[in-house]
């Protein structure tokens, strides 16, 4: 609980604003957990007492005190795979939702907002892409092009896109016939304008609900294709392909496939709950956050 | 003297946080009489209507009190004996009938199915017929198949409104039947309601914001604020000479078209039930209160021989003052709006719907001319035409004799400055995202390309201008209340430095003694800065209040036009005629009285 003193810490210093979003402590929590989670990620590939692909012991060996989490299916150190593999997980998740945003959110906005022909031929577009079974669309990719990462992240990308376009475009067609839209295109506000300031901080509240099970889900997704073999393939560690290759020895040491179900878990909550937080502050709890 | 029908004692109802929504409400109506129940938005009358049925909003419970109907005691009762009495007891007439009616059962079934729950002994095809007959609707069997959607509103409220009396109950409670109908309509209803009292001797409750509606059809009037009951008394009393500094407040500021005068209103804002003062709530905006008023809640007092009033004050109360006004006529300056044989309309599903067809009028500047019509007059197209929101048909939109483009976008930038707009809906008017400061000086520097600190100088400016704090530069829209966010809105449109203002119905979704604010301030921006107005309204009374001359529309077309007094006084078209028979207004014992 040491992330929550530093929030807390923060927040009675003086002078200093709490972004509107952190104001809810349930999400004040979430945040410091999150901070953690991606300081272990991203700097515990510089602090694994081991290699993480070194083989240093017997398979499944208990914890002890050379191995404080044991070793795995071959021998490796736990602790740190658990320190190593979270990076890439989390980089991959992270720029495979941002494409998938700034894709479909553009697809999405242009659609909603064109009122012309656009429309439904983009949609249709998205139609087409939706029809395809999400993990099949990746395989299909990696079966053609290989199965580097950069096709991990323009597939899972190309899973999301069709769903935000969607969405945004839903949440855009809603915003645009409000009066404050019909103000600015009657003051000549350019098209980017009206979608910058008048569509989009009204759209970001749906957004930014949806974002969080979106980054979730692509933590996930790289977690399957890991287990089909694509992406970060073995030897490489990472959190999701360290539940696979460790489940078999599940009742000889536990803790090779907890530790990193454990970190996952943590990290997709804090994500989701930050997240939620952050729509809270845009949409309906308007009156509530200002009351405080 | 014999027992009153409904008789409702001390009725307490409190909300899911424990706060008191209706405190210690008592009234009684006699057999065969009509109470106006009449209160401003958050007073409580929809929830003192719903709880004469014995029900209540979700998570709100009734906490004490009586509710009696004829021998009846509502109160208490379980569900399952509540339901045996509603429809054949006490009856609803809900506000929206096309909500309330149920849109996937048809015409004829709806009836049927009422009719077998409460009378099963008739044959229901008779009860069809006979409901059908009294709502003076078509009783054939191409009308018994249609769809509540495909009822006109004044159909859906009469069809409502008969199946209430279906089986013939001792009350029936009427919650806004009128709300969001053309006056014509609501006219046809009000009379309906009269004729089904005379006919069956039943008692009503009319509930309603519109005190000229009630003073129209109630025998008494029982005005609320803020949950309590602050005056009764009988119709035609309570409105020439009200008690309550409130009442006389809020006949001040309703629109006559009968008789053009300056609205007064009611400064601020009627208090929610949540934040209700200590003492009379109506203390905060009363220009009679003393400190006594902030500590102690008064009682209703005896006033009359059957007025009851909730004030410590009630003597001082002045008299309703009418404040007549002098239209402005003949300013033959030049025309700085013009418009010319305008045609447009909308691309439906069958084809072309015209809104607005040879339509040809001119504003002068410094001049207020009224765009009246019913919905669906196309009246709000005109508007959206004239700020290049619409692309209209044919015909042209002249500023200052010049052709103006048809879209925003393709006119001259200080074209679009010269010509602002305030729109209906306050609530979705301004972005709920920015503050009222970015709001306003981004609206100065896109249209009058000034810097961000002429900006912001002039953004304090227009807030003075429309009478508000300073304090509200930093607010959010959803801070504000409605006639708050209508000013902001009025004042975004004044930072332009605007030669006319087209004000598309900008008080239809405010309180009346709010909606009199809002005009007070318009006019008098008017007459300060010489601005042009085209106001756009569907109500007569709005008209007098504000306009010099008159242009009214009947489905897109113009049909008469002339001086504000010409046309109220002896409207020539019978479209008008019509309108301004229609038009409720307070009884002339009010008017009578000048200052």
């Amino acid at each position: 609980m040491q992330a929550v003193a530093v929030t807390e810490a923060i927040r009675h210093r003086k002078g200093f604003r709490l972004p509107r979003f952190l104001r809810r402590k349930s999400v004040r929590v979430a945040f410091g957990v999150l901070v953690v989670m991606l300081l272990v990620a991203f700097a515990g590939p510089f602090v694994t007492p081991r290699s993480p692909t070194a083989l240093v012991g017997p398979p499944f060996a208990d914890p002890s005190g050379a191995f404080p989490l044991g070793t795995d299916y071959i021998g490796e150190d736990v602790l740190s795979r658990c320190l190593a593999g979270g990076s890439l997980l989390v980089l991959y998740a992270a720029l495979a939702t941002a494409i998938a945003y700034i894709i479909g959110g553009a697809v999405g906005l242009l659609a909603g907002y064109s009122r012309s022909v656009i429309d439904p031929i983009l949609m249709r577009i998205v139609d087409l892409l939706l029809a395809f079974p999400a993990i099949f669309l990746v395989l299909i990719l990696a079966a053609r092009y290989g199965s580097g990462a950069d096709i991990v992240i323009i597939g899972i990308a190309f899973i999301h896109i069709p769903l935000i376009a969607r969405i945004i475009r839903t949440a855009t067609l809603e915003t645009s016939v409000r009066g404050y839209v019909e103000a600015a295109l009657a003051r000549g506000d350019s098209t980017v304008a009206i979608l910058y300031r008048e569509i989009l901080p009204n759209i970001a509240g749906p957004l930014s609900a949806d974002a969080g099970p979106r980054l979730t889900t692509s933590i996930l997704l790289i977690a399957a294709l890991n287990f089909l073999g694509v992406g970060l393939a073995p030897p490489a560690p990472s959190w999701a392909g360290m539940i696979n290759e460790n489940i078999g020895g599940i009742a000889l040491n536990p803790w090779a496939v907890v530790a990193p179900a454990v970190l996952i878990a943590v990290l997709t909550v804090s994500i989701n709950v930050v997240a939620d937080g952050i729509a809270r502050s845009f949409g309906h709890s308007t009156e509530e956050v200002i009351r405080r | 003297m014999t027992e009153p029908l409904l008789k409702v004692t001390d009725l307490r109802v409190l909300a899911p946080t424990g706060g008191a929504i209706i405190e210690d409400l008592s009234l009684s109506v006699r057999h065969g009489e009509i109470l106006g129940l009449v209160g401003e938005s958050g007073s409580g009358k929809t929830t003192v209507a719903l709880a004469l049925l014995g029900l209540t909003r979700r998570g709100a419970r009734i906490a004490g009190g009586s509710v009696r109907v004829d021998r009846d005691e509502l109160i208490g009762r379980s569900e399952k004996e509540l339901r045996r009495l509603r429809g054949r007891v006490v009856s609803y007439v809900p506000q929206e009938p096309g909500v309330a009616l149920n849109p996937a059962i048809r015409v004829g079934s709806l009836i049927r199915e009422l009719a077998q729950l409460h009378r099963p002994d008739l044959d229901p095809d008779v009860t069809v017929r006979a409901v059908l007959d009294r709502a003076q609707l078509p009783s054939d069997d191409d009308f018994t198949r249609r769809f509540p959607h495909q009822l006109s509103g004044g159909q859906q409220q009469r069809l409502a409104i008969a199946m209430a009396v279906v089986c013939e109950p001792k009350l029936i409670v009427l919650d806004e039947p009128t709300t969001g109908l053309d006056v014509v309509t609501q006219r046809r209803i009000l009379d309906e309601v009269k004729r089904l009292r005379d006919e069956l001797d039943t008692s009503m409750v009319y509930v309603s914001h519109d005190l000229a509606v009630v003073a129209a059809i109630a025998d008494r009037i029982a005005v609320m604020y803020a949950g309590r009951l602050v005056e009764e008394g009988p119709s035609h009393a309570t409105i020439t000479e009200p008690h309550h500094p409130y009442t006389q407040g809020l006949v001040s500021s309703i629109p006559d078209h009968a008789v053009p005068r300056r609205l007064a209103g009611i400064p601020g804002v009627a208090v929610g039930v949540g934040d209700r003062p200590a003492g009379c709530a109506f203390a905060p905006r009363c220009m009679l209160k003393t400190p006594a008023c902030e500590v102690e809640t008064p009682a209703l007092e005896r006033v009359g021989p059957a007025s009851l009033v909730r004030c410590l004050r009630w003597r001082e109360t002045p008299a309703v003052a009418v404040q007549l006004r002098i239209p402005q006529e003949g300013r033959d300056g030049q025309a700085l709006l013009g418009i010319e044989e305008l045609r447009a309309g909308y691309r439906g599903r069958s084809g072309l719907v015209l809104a607005a067809e040879s339509v040809s009028f001119s504003v002068a500047s410094a001049e207020c001319v009224a765009l009246v019509g019913e919905s669906g007059s196309g009246k709000t197209t005109i508007a959206r035409c004239i700020v290049g929101l619409h692309r209209p048909d044919s015909g042209r939109v002249l500023l200052d004799r010049a052709p103006l483009p048809a879209v925003a976008k393709d006119r001259s930038p200080d074209s679009r400055r010269r010509v602002q707009i305030v729109f209906q809906n306050p609530y979705e008017s301004l972005n709920p995202r920015h503050r009222v400061e970015d709001a306003l000086s981004w609206a100065a520097r896109r249209l009058r390309g000034i810097g961000r600190n002429e900006a912001r100088r002039d953004v304090e400016l227009m807030l003075e201008h429309v009478r508000l704090p300073r304090s509200i530069a930093a607010r959010y829209p959803t801070e504000l209340s409605g006639g708050e966010r209508q000013r902001v809105a009025i004042a975004r449109a004044l930072v332009a430095h605007p030669d006319l203002l087209v004000c598309d119905e900008v008080t239809s979704a405010l309180d009346v003694s709010v909606q009199a604010a809002v005009l007070d301030l318009l006019c008098g921006l008017q007459r300060d800065l010489g601005l042009a107005m085209l106001f756009i309204t569907h109500d007569l009374g709005l008209v007098a209040s504000v306009a010099d001359r008159v242009v009214v529309l009947e489905r897109g077309v113009i049909c008469e036009s002339g001086t504000v007094r010409k046309v109220l006084a002896s409207p020539a078209h019978e479209y008008t005629q019509n309108l301004v028979k229609a038009a409720p207004h307070l009884p002339a014992g009010s008017a009578a009285r000048s200052p």
